[in-house]
């Protein structure tokens, strides 16, 4: 199996109706550990997370992942932070990528239900997935970007609208998926979870990478003025 | 109102003693109408998902077109198809003229776009809820099609009931097309058209209680059968 990382975006652009919404991005992310990318609200965190992954656009500049962009992209998550549930059942909804994937419905179901109890829906399979909570609904999807076993995963804020007890259980589940040697690019405006989890950090102001480094390191005394005001918990536009 | 009364008791006459002439002709018109609507379905059902999940230039262009032939004349789409089916048209050596696969073919062409249309409605509201996980997935055209289709089974479900009221209960294009043959072609519509044409209202009545009947019963059975009401499902 190939190599996916690093990936380099170089003067990496998103633009809609002419106006550019992220960009020039010029990053490289590293194999292994997390990467958060933490900013003040329309920084462009989403937007990022989405071009890195691919589903935003490229409009002006280069993406290179180590292997072939197609081939990278077969092994590569997404995570929303409004998570969509499919008008199925649990277990159909963690199952639906293997289906996708050509994997029969009794051995997509059954891994499916390892995973439903996994993330602790294990009681629920065959009920409707638009009917659970919302801390349920984000580790089903996480249970669904999981299955397939992909090698990155992009979460875009996934426990921005949940309590502090589903929040824990969804950080325990990255945890676990990042000792699984699973990479990890994590959007939060969440800073106690950007200190609990981040290996490194990409902070994004006015829709370019402002700053980036090791966690550490950032946390503790970043260099630029707005990154600073954002730790200190200063209004930043 | 005493031809409402009469018509009422001659339906119930006409269902009681099972009269052959009823059965027969009830029996064609359902034949006629669910071939047509399995026929339409099978092509509006995969042509509203594709105009959901396919961005091209001249989508909206077309979706206007579709929802404008809703409102498709069926007396003029009769015509049309009497032309090209009779002996001196395209088709005519396939010699369909005047029977039922001429009502079926008519049928099709007036219930395509109701469904495509209604359908479509339903899969791309589908489609906005569903649009950023499967791209996000990296999914074909095809499958997300087949997601969509399924996903939204059960309001698909209402599209073809809309189609099949107004299937069974169309008159103007296949009383062109069939010709109203007693023993071949008549329908319960063209029955009661010919049936008023004589004057016989209380049978005319009859015969329009009995087509009300068999939609009503068509429409509750496929929603019983397929428990779209039951708690709890989509």
């Amino acid at each position: 199996m190939s190599d996916l990382f690093p990936l380099c975006a170089r003067g990496a652009e998103t633009r809609r109706r002419g106006r550019v919404l992220v960009g020039p991005v010029d990053l490289t992310l590293e194999a292994g550990g997390v990467t958060v990318v933490i900013g003040p609200n329309g920084s462009g965190k989403t937007t990022l997370l989405r071009l890195l992954h691919g589903t935003a656009r490229l409009s002006a500049g280069t993406l290179d992942w180590a292997c072939d962009t197609e081939e990278a992209r077969k092994h590569l998550g997404f995570v929303f932070q409004r998570p969509v549930m499919l008008r199925r059942s649990v277990v159909q909804n963690i199952a639906y990528p293997l289906r996708l994937r050509g994997v029969g419905r009794a051995k997509a179901r059954g891994q499916a239900a390892e995973w439903a109890a996994r993330v602790g829906l294990g009681q629920m399979l065959d009920r409707p997935a638009t009917g659970l909570s919302g801390g349920e609904m984000q580790k089903l999807a996480l249970a669904r970007a999981f299955i397939t076993a992909p090698r990155a995963v992009f979460l875009d804020e996934p426990t921005a609208a949940l309590d502090g007890a589903a929040t824990r259980e969804i950080e325990a589940l990255m945890q676990e998926a990042k000792e699984d040697g699973v990479r990890l690019i994590l959007a939060t405006h969440d800073m106690g979870q950007a200190r609990r989890l981040a290996d490194d950090v990409v902070f994004l102001h006015q829709g370019r990478v402002a700053e980036t480094g090791p966690a550490e390191a950032f946390l503790a005394g970043p260099e630029t003025a707005a990154a600073q005001a954002f730790l200190r918990g200063d209004i930043v536009e | 109102m005493t031809d409402l009364w009469a018509g009422l008791a001659q339906a119930f006459w006409l269902v009681v003693t099972l009269d052959p002439d009823l059965m027969e002709i009830t029996l064609r018109s359902l034949r006629v109408t669910l071939t047509a609507l399995v026929i339409a379905s099978a092509i509006a059902f995969p042509l509203a998902a594709l105009l959901a999940v396919k961005r091209f230039r001249a989508r909206r262009f077309t979706i206007a077109v579709l929802n404008a032939l809703m409102g498709l004349p069926p007396v003029v789409v009769g015509l049309i198809v009497y032309i090209l089916l009779s002996r001196s048209g395209p088709f005519g050596v396939f010699g369909l003229l005047f029977t039922p696969s001429a009502m079926i073919i008519a049928q099709v062409i007036i219930l395509v776009p109701l469904i495509a249309s209604v359908a479509h409605q339903s899969l791309r509201d589908l489609w906005s809820e569903y649009h950023d996980l499967l791209i996000s997935m990296n999914v074909t055209r095809w499958q997300k099609m087949q997601t969509l289709l399924w996903d939204a089974r059960r309001a698909l479900l209402t599209a073809a009931l809309a189609g099949f009221g107004r299937g069974i209960g169309e008159v103007g294009a296949i009383m062109i097309v069939g010709g109203n043959i007693d023993h071949a072609t008549r329908v319960l519509t063209t029955a009661i058209a010919l049936e008023t044409g004589r004057g016989d209202f209380a049978l005319a009545l009859g015969l329009g209680f009995v087509l009300i009947a068999l939609a009503l019963a068509v429409n509750l059975g496929t929603h019983w059968l397929g428990r779209t009401e039951r708690e709890g499902r989509w």
